[in-house]
């Protein structure tokens, strides 16, 4: 029999397009690497409940409204899954929330976007939950078994989001002028945050190519992007709204639409924690945590003293076992 | 990429040692009908058993995906070694597979 070292297994394992498990070895930067990118997507989909909450209580008919609290449930949901399977990896839940809390790890930028008009529900499921599922159904082929089977998961739920978010661009495009208005405001502030999302071109990504290798990335952040926006822009015609961009156009010779620089050093200031709500999201955030200390805390002790009410005692269990002795006896 | 957030020019990995504080953690497992067993479906954390079904069914069923859940303390799962593969699954008996006998095609399915 042949000894493999546990770096000749994983090597293999990646190799052969197989699943790295969570008690498989596997390279200490593997390991951090995938905890930033589960920890990080997961704060996003928690920090993304906000900007789409912020709307409920105003939803313009109970149907949109109860569409609206599933949604950002299902984003609860989702951070839940990511959650835990980060948990795989060795990390507290405990620890993941005070990192979020106190900035050392991130979520997407794209949350730190205000959210100004009903118009905005729709462009974010439209464009936001489109660019997302670009991604994350790349992501359902990634190296890592739990992330991937979180990804599987989520990607049949977030179709809904899509088509909700279309769903209300359709119905304001096709509304009052002042309704197409509110629509067309919604995809200029949107868009390039949207094609921002994907993260910096290839060339200034220096990660992407260890993470191809390691099979975390399966496509590259500008194959994805220019997959978004030729599959984004029928459906902005179909709306007969126009998108931002003036450079925007169809290229016949590469098969795609060609389109305008996106503006890296805005994008790079949101991460650095100046866009308009980082700080916002951040303060709910922690409010909601520590407003809910002491409901965890009761909810603790009283599991704690029903636990060591139920405890059975020597002389219950002997009782027990006497009277099952005898039922046994009698059958 | 989407939610992912590119690192930042000196940004360094935060030491993270797996403190256990909170709520304990439960694996949960779905039966997604009558008939079918339950499937490890993924975990939550929760005070006590009932809390953790409680969460397991918002978290995990909002769809129609059981129809049963049962939750069970992680710390209560064992597991075979991860490196026994080689020795532990081995199949080296093609004599336990169908296809290892030859019927003749005059006798037909079988
Ligand atoms: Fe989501
Ligand atoms: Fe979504």
């Amino acid at each position: 029999m042949t000894v493999t070292t546990g770096q000749e297994a994983f090597d293999t394992l990646i190799a052969a397009k197989q699943k790295i498990e969570p008690r498989d070895w596997m390279p200490e930067e593997y390991r951090r690497t995938m905890i930033r990118q589960i920890a990080q997507h997961a704060h996003s989909e928690v920090i993304g409940q906000q900007p789409e909450g912020n709307w409920i209580t105003r939803a313009p008919s109970l149907r949109r409204k109860a569409i609206l609290v599933a949604k950002v449930q299902d984003e609860a949901g989702h951070g839940l899954y990511l959650y835990s399977a980060c948990e795989t990896l060795g990390v507290a839940r405990d620890e993941l929330n005070e990192l979020l809390h106190n900035g050392r790890q991130k979520y997407s930028s794209i949350f730190n976007y205000p959210t100004l008009s009903w118009a905005d529900m729709g462009a974010i499921g439209w464009l936001v939950d489109g660019a997302a599922i670009t991604n994350q159904v790349a992501l359902t082929r990634t190296s890592y078994g739990p992330y991937a089977r979180a990804m599987i998961r989520i990607c049949k739920e977030e179709s809904f989001h899509q088509r909700q978010g279309y769903e209300i661009m359709l119905t304001l495009a096709r509304g009052t002028e002042a309704q197409k208005d509110m629509a067309q405001d919604a995809l200029d502030r949107w868009w390039w945050p949207s094609l921002a999302m994907f993260g910096p071109p290839d060339d200034q990504s220096p990660h992407t190519e260890q993470s191809m290798r390691w099979g975390i990335k399966v496509e590259t952040n500008d194959q994805l992007r220019q997959r978004f926006v030729d599959m984004t822009v029928p459906q902005a015609q179909f709306l007969g709204l126009e998108i931002p961009d003036p450079e925007l156009a169809w290229n016949e010779e590469r098969g795609h639409y060609d389109f305008g620089d996106i503006d890296w050093e805005d994008f790079w200031e949101v991460v650095k924690g100046n866009g308009p709500c980082n700080r916002d999201r951040i303060a709910h955030k922690v409010k909601a945590w520590e407003d809910g200390a002491w409901v965890r805390e009761a909810a603790l002790a009283h599991a704690a003293k029903r636990s060591a009410a139920a405890e059975p005692t020597a002389n219950t269990v002997n009782a027990a076992n006497t009277v099952n002795a005898a039922n046994k006896e009698l059958s | 990429m989407s939610y992912d957030v590119p690192r930042m020019a000196g940004e360094v990995d935060p030491e993270l040692g797996g403190r256990r504080t909170g709520y304990p953690l439960w694996e949960v497992f779905v039966r997604a009908d009558r008939g079918l067993t339950h499937v490890h479906a993924g975990s939550v954390h929760a005070p006590d058993a009932e809390t953790a079904i409680q969460s397991a069914r918002d978290v995990y069923t909002r769809r129609n995906e059981g129809v049963s859940i049962w939750v069970v303390p992680s710390s209560a799962i064992r597991a075979s070694d991860p490196d026994a593969k080689g020795d532990w699954f081995d199949d080296d008996k093609p004599y336990r597979h169908p296809t290892f006998y030859e019927i003749p095609e005059e006798v037909g399915h079988m």
